[in-house]
């Protein structure tokens, strides 16, 4: 047998402080009228550090912070300066990223070959793109000279802490306005952390603000009347809540939800390919991803085939020590998380689907969920309809491109989809029908700067990324 | 694997008889994605080998060394050498392993063949009983059927092949016919494949595809399956001889049609990739390739090695390196 | 004490990633800054055509680079440029002109991954097809600098060239060529694959009648030609193989004004590929 010797990455790389304030103004301040609360490792239930959760008062502060930005600073700044400051932030991510991706390993749970390949390249990228976008806004096709909205709300999940303020804050500042962002509660930290690099950068003070805390924090800054734009990411449920309340404002709002893709697999498709897919559809980042391949569909003349590779390759996966560069599956990244996904999947076997994990040892300490996959499940069972948020896989099964499309389009969600044949005018077929804002072909879970991200029906508005992205921070 | 080839085993035997059953099988196995394949073996490549699991994985990847040479320089002097480098990779080290094989041209069998099994009387010093405790022998294999370009009637490829299995040759290493395949003639690839393994008698035969010449993912699986088919006991995928050699992608897909072949006909055949591969951390990579797509089956010098010669003085250096903890230097190992 | 006696550089041409002397052997004297003279090579038609096979060999590598990869090396290019500011401004560069230079880098930059979202784009045919086009680099382009401004010119030339996967051969201002092969050391030292940007200087009527006749160039940017006649006379030898030909820019343009895209967009070609929908 090949044992792989542990391979830790060093924690060395970070140094964090006992306690962090809001980053407001440009400065770390204490929070006037809030709170704190401590930030975990989700693989350890190790104290990382001590957060401020941030009251009305400083959710008011750090508001009229990005006014007085805005106003003064970063709304006259020509667009060629911006993209300095962006340029600037992208590279010193580049320069910081080993420190970045072991911070996010240690606060998220994921494994840190996942933060260090796919992540971290990524949230640079993200800067570099919308940095170039900064003085080319004349010619993104949304007529001469598009103007900034002015101050936006940016609330952002736990699942890919440092990504997903990516995806904010870069349209927002190539654009030319000014954020205040409030990152998850479980995983605060890698958003302090770029606060520090938004110093190192000299970004004008009050530009880029962090808030600090839970839901409560959240609701005082959509609420705040002075925010011109809110752009939350998270469950469809509190998006849902978010566009109540902003109903009838003057408040542009972008919002990407929940999803329960279907990963669809024909009989022609490339097998080991499409189980590498699967793979990575359901089981990258612990599932903790909106347009994970939650629904397999497999069509009847394969089912079996396809399922035993799968399976063989499911109990390859390495669950362990988010650190381990060899780790395949971390954390699940909160105990309330590990109880989501339990209660589903106990769900699932109770309603008569038939559940398969492979053999694997999970650490004591820590929130952990083995890879599982489900069969036997039908349109109708929770499994099938519930997005999970965990590595938990549904399969179905189908006879037909037309019965394909017609239960993968069956949910409210309509985030992603996967497509796997190897016939070029079936896939196109497919993806014209399918109600989804991304459907891959022959691959899954891919992203890029320059291509935009985003929901139909319950999945939400707007699109994230590219040239599309700048368009839920113009005013057009 | 299509679900009418996993059906009946019997099915299989009966393919090498028509050139269209061949073409159907071959042409309805499952495509390849390249993005997709070449993803997947640049991921396995990031796995981190280190301590107790790359000394497992240097003395595991030495035993599975096919030692080298393929030159028309080649002399007795120094296949002999190179020879005794096999049986003895490190003299300084006794508790250093052998490597799997020696491979040479036809010509130069006899004279490995003196230093690994001693001379006819048995008398010599070098033979494989003085190998290293608890290892098997090291064996002899020989290219042959033209090697590397395989433009010769059948005749003289035969010929080529029961000369290199008389003097002694237990493995040969046989090119298929390119140009018959390239141009859909599978049954002659087929059947030449079938020939040569007669005429290998007892030797074992590994079969190279010459993956490079070959171009697509799509032609690897299918001259996989059409060489272990013929009955080839190892695929190999080059002969080193032209610029695109062994890639951790090509051998991923060559190893899921092991893998598939196994579990079609219960029979399990080796892989091995040859040239290019020349540090230790090229070998781990494709350590970690076999044990994560075929498993530890695979895990032996009896299915799976490696054809290479430099690799072996960097494999060398490694083991050096994690026993003193100081980086080896070329010059303190033996240069052939 | 005695004053330090300093080392002069030797300025020589820039093809394929290496500083060749011309292969003929020649140079001309030019003025290095207030007090000093410098000899320049003087490159041939030989040294022409070597550019254009290096150029040619840069070319799939280049134009099949990510555009994201090309983007962070013209960016790179700017962080050499303004690391470089006091060097070119020793040459008796304005200091404006380095800076100007240094942000058009950083403006082409992110034209890379860009271009092809504001040029290409999906095509509603009337049929059950998806018709998409693509801009694409149009392949090698033989650019004749601006003689002035001689940094800001040329790197104005050169960018919109390569930002796309072009590779280019540069026939740098004659009478003020220092600053092209400075600005090559600056490019040696940004990632920029070799023989992707390669910089003659000399003669223009000597080495780019060569370039402009050359079968396997595929467009030509007359810039920098000031003399009417010369340039017809080029236009014609382009028109053999029917190279993309820009035409002279006035010598009263302002290189400094937004450069917009027309230098981009004429070097590239579009390429549409229809493909069937069907179950």
């Amino acid at each position: 047998m090949f044992e792989y010797a542990p391979a830790p990455e060093s924690r060395s790389v970070v140094r964090l402080q006992p306690a962090y304030g809001l980053f407001v103004g440009g400065e770390f301040v204490d929070p006037t009228d809030g709170d704190s609360f401590t930030s975990i490792n989700p693989a350890s239930e190790e104290v990382l550090a001590e957060v401020a959760a941030g009251g009305v008062g400083d959710v008011d502060r750090a508001v009229r912070a990005a006014r007085t930005a805005y106003d003064r600073v970063w709304g006259p700044m020509p667009g060629r300066d911006r993209a300095k400051y962006l340029f600037r932030i992208a590279r010193l991510i580049q320069e910081r990223s080993r420190e970045l991706a072991v911070l996010e390993s240690l606060d998220n749970g994921k494994p840190i070959k996942e933060s260090r390949d796919v992540d971290l390249p990524l949230v640079a990228a993200h800067f570099f793109y919308y940095a170039g976008w900064a003085d080319k806004l004349d010619h993104a096709g949304f007529g001469p000279n598009p103007r900034p909205l002015g101050v936006a709300a940016q609330i952002i999940p736990w699942n890919f802490p440092l990504l997903m303020l990516a995806w904010k804050i870069a349209p927002a500042l190539a654009t030319g306005n000014t954020v205040v962002l409030k990152p998850a509660e479980t995983t605060p930290l890698t958003a302090l952390l770029f606060a520090e690099i938004c110093q190192q950068a000299d970004l004008p003070a009050g530009v880029v603000n962090i808030v600090t805390g839970a839901g409560e924090t959240g609701r005082a800054l959509v609420e705040h009347h002075d925010v011109d734009k809110v752009a939350f990411t998270g469950s469809t449920e509190v998006g849902r809540a978010i566009a109540r309340a902003v109903a009838g404002r003057d408040t542009k709002l972008t919002l990407e939800l929940g999803g329960k893709a279907a990963n669809i697999v024909f009989d022609d498709a490339p097998v080991d390919q499409a189980v590498e897919g699967i793979v990575n559809g359901i089981f990258f980042n612990q599932g903790h991803v909106c347009c994970a391949g939650s629904r397999l569909l497999l069509q009847e003349s394969v089912a079996d085939q396809v399922l035993a590779s799968l399976k063989r390759r499911v109990a390859q996966l390495r669950v362990g020590d988010p650190l381990d560069k060899n780790s395949d599956i971390g954390a699940i990244n909160s105990a309330a998380q590990l109880a989501r996904i339990s209660e589903l999947a106990d769900a699932g076997a109770a309603e008569g689907a038939q559940r398969w994990s492979p053999p694997c040892e999970l650490p004591e300490q820590g929130f952990w969920f083995a890879p599982t996959i489900f069969t036997g499940v039908t349109q109708a069972h929770r499994i099938a309809r519930e997005e999970i948020f965990g590595p938990v896989l549904s399969v179905l099964t189908f006879r037909t491109p037309a019965e394909a499309v017609e239960k993968a389009n069956n949910t409210p969600y309509g985030l992603s989809a996967g497509v796997w044949t190897e016939k070029g005018s079936r896939m196109l077929w497919l993806a014209e029908r399918l109600r989804a804002g991304v459907v891959w072909a022959n691959t899954f879970n891919k992203f890029d700067p320059t291509s935009p991200f985003g929901g139909y029906q319950e999945s939400g508005y707007g699109r994230e990324g590219g040239r599309h992205g700048l368009e839920a921070y113009l005013n057009v | 694997m299509t679900a009418t080839a996993m059906s009946a085993r019997s099915d299989l035997t009966e393919l090498g008889r028509s050139e269209t059953a061949l073409r159907a099988f071959l042409h309805g196995l499952p495509g390849v994605d390249q993005v997709g394949a070449q993803q997947r073996a640049a991921q396995l490549g990031t796995r981190s080998i280190k301590t107790t699991a790359k000394a497992w994985a240097i003395d595991l990847a030495i035993r599975m060394v096919d030692l080298t040479t393929l030159e028309g320089a080649d002399t007795p002097g120094r296949v002999r050498a190179l020879a005794a480098k096999a049986l003895r990779p490190d003299p300084a080290d006794p508790s250093c392993p052998h490597v799997g094989a020696v491979c040479v041209y036809p010509s130069m069998v006899p004279y490995v063949a003196e230093v690994l099994r001693g001379p006819a009387s048995g008398a010599g010093p070098a033979g494989a009983a003085a190998a290293p405790a608890g290892a098997g022998v090291v064996h002899l294999a020989s290219v042959a059927t033209a090697f590397p370009a395989g433009q010769a009637p059948l005749e003289i490829k035969l010929a080529d092949t029961r000369a290199a299995v008389a003097a002694g040759a237990d493995e040969i290493d046989m090119v298929i016919n390119r140009s018959a395949f390239l141009t859909g003639r599978y049954q002659e690839v087929y059947d030449e494949i079938v020939a040569v393994r007669e005429a290998c008698g007892p030797a074992h035969l590994k079969v190279i595809l010459e993956t490079g010449e070959l171009s697509t993912y799509d032609n690897v699986r299918r001259a996989s399956w059409l060489a272990m088919l013929a009955g080839a006991d190892f695929i190999k995928t080059s002969t080193g001889k032209v610029p695109a050699a062994a890639t951790p992608p090509v051998t991923l897909v060559m190893l899921e049609a092991v893998r598939d072949f196994r579990a079609a006909t219960g029979r399990q055949v080796g892989v091995k990739p040859a040239g290019g591969i020349k540090t230790t951390k090229d070998a781990i990579k494709y350590l970690v390739l076999v044990n994560e797509t075929v498993g530890a089956d695979w895990l032996d010098p009896d299915w799976f090695r490696f054809g290479a010669s430099s690799l072996l003085n960097d494999l060398l250096m490694q083991r050096t390196k994690l026993t003193t903890g100081d980086y080896a230097g070329p010059d303190y190992f033996t240069r052939d | 004490m005695s004053e330090r006696v300093a080392v002069r550089k030797t300025y020589k041409l820039y093809i394929g990633g290496k500083f060749p002397r011309s292969e003929s052997g020649r140079s001309y004297l030019v003025q290095s800054g207030e007090n000093s003279t410098a000899n320049v090579a003087l490159a041939s038609r030989k040294d022409a055509r070597d550019a254009v096979v290096a150029a040619r060999a840069a070319g799939s590598g280049w134009a099949g680079a990510t555009a994201y990869n090309r983007g962070q090396i013209l960016y790179r290019a700017a962080e050499m440029l303004e690391g470089r500011r006091e060097q070119f401004v020793a040459l008796g560069i304005t200091g404006d002109e380095v800076d100007a230079a240094t942000d058009r880098w950083v403006w082409y930059a992110g034209w890379s991954d860009k271009l092809p979202q504001v040029r290409g784009g999906v095509n509603p045919v009337a049929g059950p097809y998806l018709n998409l086009s693509t801009p694409e680099p149009t392949g090698v382009v033989a650019v004749v600098a601006p003689a002035a401004p001689a940094l800001l010119g040329l790197v104005s030339v050169i960018a919109p060239a390569i930002v796309s996967g072009n590779t280019v051969v540069v026939a740098a201002s004659p009478t003020d060529p220092l600053a092209a092969v400075t600005l090559a050391e600056v490019l040696a030292t940004a990632d920029l694959p070799a023989g992707v940007v390669n910089i003659l200087t000399g003669r223009l009527q000597e080495t780019v009648p060569s370039l402009a006749g050359h079968r396997d160039v595929n467009a030509l940017d007359l810039a920098g030609v000031a003399d009417a006649e010369l340039a017809t006379g080029l236009e014609v030898k382009a028109a053999e193989n029917l190279k993309r030909v820009l035409r002279p820019v006035p010598t009263n343009h302002d290189w400094y004004a937004d450069p917009g895209l027309a230098r981009m967009t004429a070097l590239l070609e579009t390429k549409t590929v229809w493909h069937p929908k069907g179950g």
